[in-house]
């Protein structure tokens, strides 16, 4: 095996921001005061915060050391299943920092920010030709705000026939999100098991689906990895009994210009741009997710909607359906940007995009399929599933071999999910890591695996090389200290 | 490609071990019926350099200072936000992560948010904050959903003179469930008529914003003890603009339960209304049921302070349908940003800023009075403040638009009855000649 990614260097340590500092410090280039002090009632005047006083280069040191403890994409492979980590490209950060764009205030009037408004008009019109579903709002501000924004629109639709239904399918092989946005549009989540084979069967739809539910949230391809085969029979079924088909697109990395998402069945789907097109995920968010939908549905989108007018583009209310506004302004927009950069230095290369993130998810599960439990033995789309079962005679479990992985200098996969399978790895190599990086990965895999056998100390006992070891989260819950 | 690795040695070797002939036989399971036939319709891609090209000339249409001179506030602010904070936003360790779910290798992530709950709870004077909601807007339907799951209640009272279209995005959260919202009237002088919730009875929360959308201080104190008067009601108070607790006392102080707002000011790009950053802060016996992610902190191993997410039963991924909400990514880079920019201003420097932007709007205001405009509310004002223009204005505001200045926000869309006023918003980015300027040009 190749040396060792994962090593140790000088890392520092750093205190908490409060336990530095001196008062009177200042990090900040007060602007000159050119007008009077103009007095403020004392009733209503406080103390100020009590935030520590620190120099700039105490800021600068302190976060860049706090940056050393992280684990990025550049930083090495980030194989985490359903969370697309590809790379981030360094152009669309340098847009959406131009002045024009980060200094520009949303309520500009439309001829002054015709620049902004073109990108949001693109965009969707890029959006609508790679899912095949013509109507595209972009104001959801990350995947689970498009899933609720989608959920509201089908209820919107339904209430517009004068009915009320009162539940939604869910596949075992669902986001967790999915039934938390059901729910938060008063639908109740019928659970659907998925077959041996992994994916919906018509028959178990057809057992369930009622004039009494709304429709169905199916992520496909699922997070099993696997392409729902039976999707168009199911949206048939789903559609035959008035209801509608949600879907979940976090997954749309794997079938760019392959799947007409129309063609599926499909009548809202969610995007997550900070998935898909490449935007970072900046260590939670910001994200974007933007939905699509059927001309049918189109009515129901949020407002304001960027139209166009004789070559001039412009923010209309007018649309008396609408479900109304979801975010204070048009979402993030400085997300969507980097996506439309991203789409642009593409092309229609998107479709490479998702063939060799198949490709290499395919690569990745036919090497270890000897080594680690593979619970669904057939062709993958963007990412595969593995299990713990072949290291449980060592009293290895997931959790020990993510936390190995991170020693040999390589992020964990995600770990524990989907909840259909015990002590699942869901391994998502995405099309930006090369094929050594990905060999180096299989290779790693294996040595754990084979240390498993032989000294089942070394991943009990990782990782040892980390900032800090693994870390008491049971006693963090049961008595949470939240701020310092 | 420069993102696309894979030489076509590489792509022949990868095929070979898997079994199959060629690229497109990898998406075998996909019936036939449901791809696609014809190639993406997408424009030609653009090298590095003809995006670039593209990219400036779009932004080169947009009016922003310092061309422009946009007093304009209403929600997004701006503010110097210094160099050594876009230069710490560029440790790719920090914006190329995920969320934090292998806290061994995030410690980064993980102690900047903690620092962030902390730092928001004494500048709001709350005794808990989450990692972050999506924005102002959406944090404050979330503080509403909050109260009513825990007082089990179906009704809020909410202000008027809270921002409009944060209204309407509750109205929007609330329309699916049907829970009530009642609009509570503004008085003249600008603040919130709480004698409107004399008639009120059975409400889960109260919801004022200060500074309110007329950039008037509402009188928290008593609102808050109003809204107390029924034991169960929790008091809910929003923001726009966080730099005012610089100034003013904290909500906390007042009796506030849930604080929720837009952290856009504290470091945050305009861009266009978005990324920005949803504040939440509560009180330590609700904290089960807030939505959104919380960091908390623990040992490890060896005994070594150390940071994790927690409290994750509340979570979607755990409690599903039952969880406190379905927000998953939040705006966790935005967080960091507000850290950064509230550890650089310190305590002394956040003060001193704060007070810089009222005593600019104060002049303004001064100005404007004697140009000849009405200061329409009488009540102590922020950063911002409602003119009534003299007659003719409008043209004057279009005339003024083409001499690079954006007079203040039109009211009428927002308030049918607020015809010819005008929001405006002054702060430590307007010069006192740029303020003069501004006169000159209103009066001539």
């Amino acid at each position: 095996m190749k040396e060792l990614v994962g090593t140790t260097g000088l890392i520092f340590n750093e205190p908490l921001l409060w336990e530095k500092g001196a008062k009177g410090r200042i990090g900040f280039s007060l602007p000159r005061r050119d007008v009077d002090p103009c007095p403020l009632d004392d009733e209503l005047k406080g103390d100020g915060p009590d935030f520590p006083d620190l120099s700039e280069q105490d800021v600068v040191r302190h976060f860049t050391r706090l940056s050393q403890w992280n684990f990025g994409v550049d930083s090495g492979m980030y194989p985490l299943g359903s969370c697309t980590m590809k790379y981030n490209p360094k152009t669309n950060e340098r847009q959406a920092s131009l002045p024009g764009f980060a200094g520009a205030h949303p309520l500009l009037p439309a001829e002054l920010s015709q620049g902004v408004l073109k990108i949001m008009f693109d965009l969707e019109q890029y959006l609508a030709e790679i899912t095949g579903l013509p109507a595209v709002t972009l104001q959801p501000a990350a995947g689970s705000h498009g899933e609720l924004t989608g959920m509201m629109i089908i209820n919107a639709y339904h209430k517009a026939k004068g009915e009320t239904r009162s539940k939604v399918l869910i596949p075992d092989t669902a986001h967790g999100t999915n039934p938390a946005s059901a729910a938060l549009c008063g639908f109740k989540s019928i659970l659907v098991k998925s077959n041996d084979q992994g994916i919906l069967s018509p028959e178990t739809i057809s057992e369930v689906m009622d004039e009494d539910t709304a429709g169905i949230m199916v992520t496909n391809p699922n997070t099993l990895g696997l392409f729902e085969e039976n999707i168009k029979k199911v949206a048939d079924i789903v559609h035959s009994k008035g209801g509608l088909v949600y879907g979940d697109g976090a997954n749309m990395n794997a079938v760019m210009g392959i799947v007409n998402v129309k063609k599926l069945g499909v009548d809202v789907l969610h995007l997550n741009l900070h998935k898909t097109f490449s935007t970072p995920h900046g260590g939670g968010g910001p994200g974007s997710g933007p939905i699509c939908v059927t001309e049918e549905l189109e009515r129901f989108l949020p407002v304001p909607r960027v139209i166009e007018k004789d070559g001039k583009y412009e923010l209309s209310e007018d649309y008396p359906e609408s479900i109304g506004k979801i975010h204070a302004f048009y979402g993030n927009f400085g997300v969507k940007l980097k996506a439309y950069s991203y789409i642009l230095s593409m092309g229609a290369n998107l479709k490479k995009v998702s063939q060799l993130a198949v490709l290499s998810a395919n690569y990745i599960k036919e090497s270890l399929k000897g080594v680690f439990h593979l619970p669904y033995d057939k062709p993958c789309m963007h990412e595969c599933v593995f299990t713990d079962k072949n290291q449980e005679a060592n009293k290895v479990s997931t959790l020990d071999i993510a936390k190995r992985l991170m020693e040999y200098g390589f992020h964990p996969p995600t770990i524990y999910f989907p909840l259909v399978v015990h002590g699942a790895l869901m391994i998502e190599p995405t099309e930006t890591e090369s094929k050594e990086d990905i060999d180096h990965f299989i290779e790693t895999m294996k040595a754990i695996a084979d240390e498993a056998k032989k000294n089942p100390e070394l991943l009990l006992e990782a990782p040892k090389i980390s900032k800090v070891r693994r870390l008491d989260e049971i006693a963090a819950a049961r008595k949470p200290c939240l701020c310092g | 490609m420069r993102y696309l690795p894979h030489t076509s040695e590489n792509i022949a070797s990868m095929l070979q071990k898997v079994g199959v002939k060629n690229l497109d036989e990898l998406f075998s399971t996909i019936p036939e019926d449901c791809r696609r036939k014809d190639d993406l319709n997408l424009p030609e891609p653009m090298s590095e350099w003809e995006l670039n090209d593209h990219m400036n000339t779009l932004a080169g249409t947009m009016a922003v200072s310092p061309e422009y001179k946009v007093f304009l506030g209403a929600g997004s602010y701006d503010h110097y936000i210094p160099e050594a904070i876009k230069h710490l936003l560029m440790r790719s360790e920090v914006y190329t992560a995920y969320t934090p779910y292998q806290p061994e290798i995030s410690q980064g992530t993980l102690q900047t948010i903690y620092e962030y709950q902390t730092l928001i709870t004494r500048l709001l004077g709350m005794e808990v904050a989450n990692a972050s909601m999506y924005d102002g807007a959406s944090g404050l339907a979330e503080a509403l959903l909050m109260a009513i799951r825990i007082t089990r209640r179906k009704k809020v009272a909410v202000s008027n003179a809270i921002h409009p279209l944060y209204r309407r995005v509750v109205q929007t959260y609330f329309a699916p469930t049907g829970y009530e919202i009642v609009e509570i009237p503004y008085l003249a002088n600008g603040r919130t008529d709480i004698s409107a919730l004399d008639n009120l009875e059975e409400l889960a929360a109260v919801a004022v914003q200060s500074p309110n959308f007329f950039g008037c201080i509402e009188d928290l104190k008593n609102i808050g003890e109003k809204a107390h008067s029924d034991k169960k009601t929790l008091f809910v108070t929003c923001f726009t603009e966080p730099l005012a607790y610089g100034l003013l006392k904290s909500p906390g102080s007042l009796e506030a339960d849930i604080v929720c707002g837009e952290g856009q000011s504290l470091g945050v790009p305009r861009s266009f209304g978005g990324p920005g950053l949803g504040i939440f802060a509560s009180l330590n016996k609700y904290v089960r049921n807030m939505p959104g992610r919380l960091i908390g902190q623990t040992v490890d191993k060896d005994g070594k302070r150390g940071f994790v997410l927690t409290l994750a039963t509340r979570e979607q991924h755990i409690r599903r349908e039952k969880a406190t909400s379905n927000i998953c990514s939040n705006e966790g880079l935005c967080a960091t940003t507000a850290t950064m920019y509230m550890a650089s201003l310190g305590g002394t420097g956040f003060r001193e800023l704060a007070g810089l932007n009222r005593d600019k709007a104060e002049y303004l205001k001064g100005e404007m009075k004697n140009a000849g405009f009405t200061i329409s509310f009488d009540s102590p004002t922020f950063n911002e403040f409602v003119v009534e223009s003299p007659a003719g204005f409008e043209t004057t505001y279009k005339k003024l638009l083409k001499r690079k200045i954006v007079a203040g926000l039109p009211l009428a869309p927002y308030y049918p009855e607020l015809d010819d006023h005008y929001l405006f918003c002054v702060t430590e980015t307007s010069s006192k000649e740029d303020m003069d300027a501004l006169i000159k040009e209103v009066t001539s």
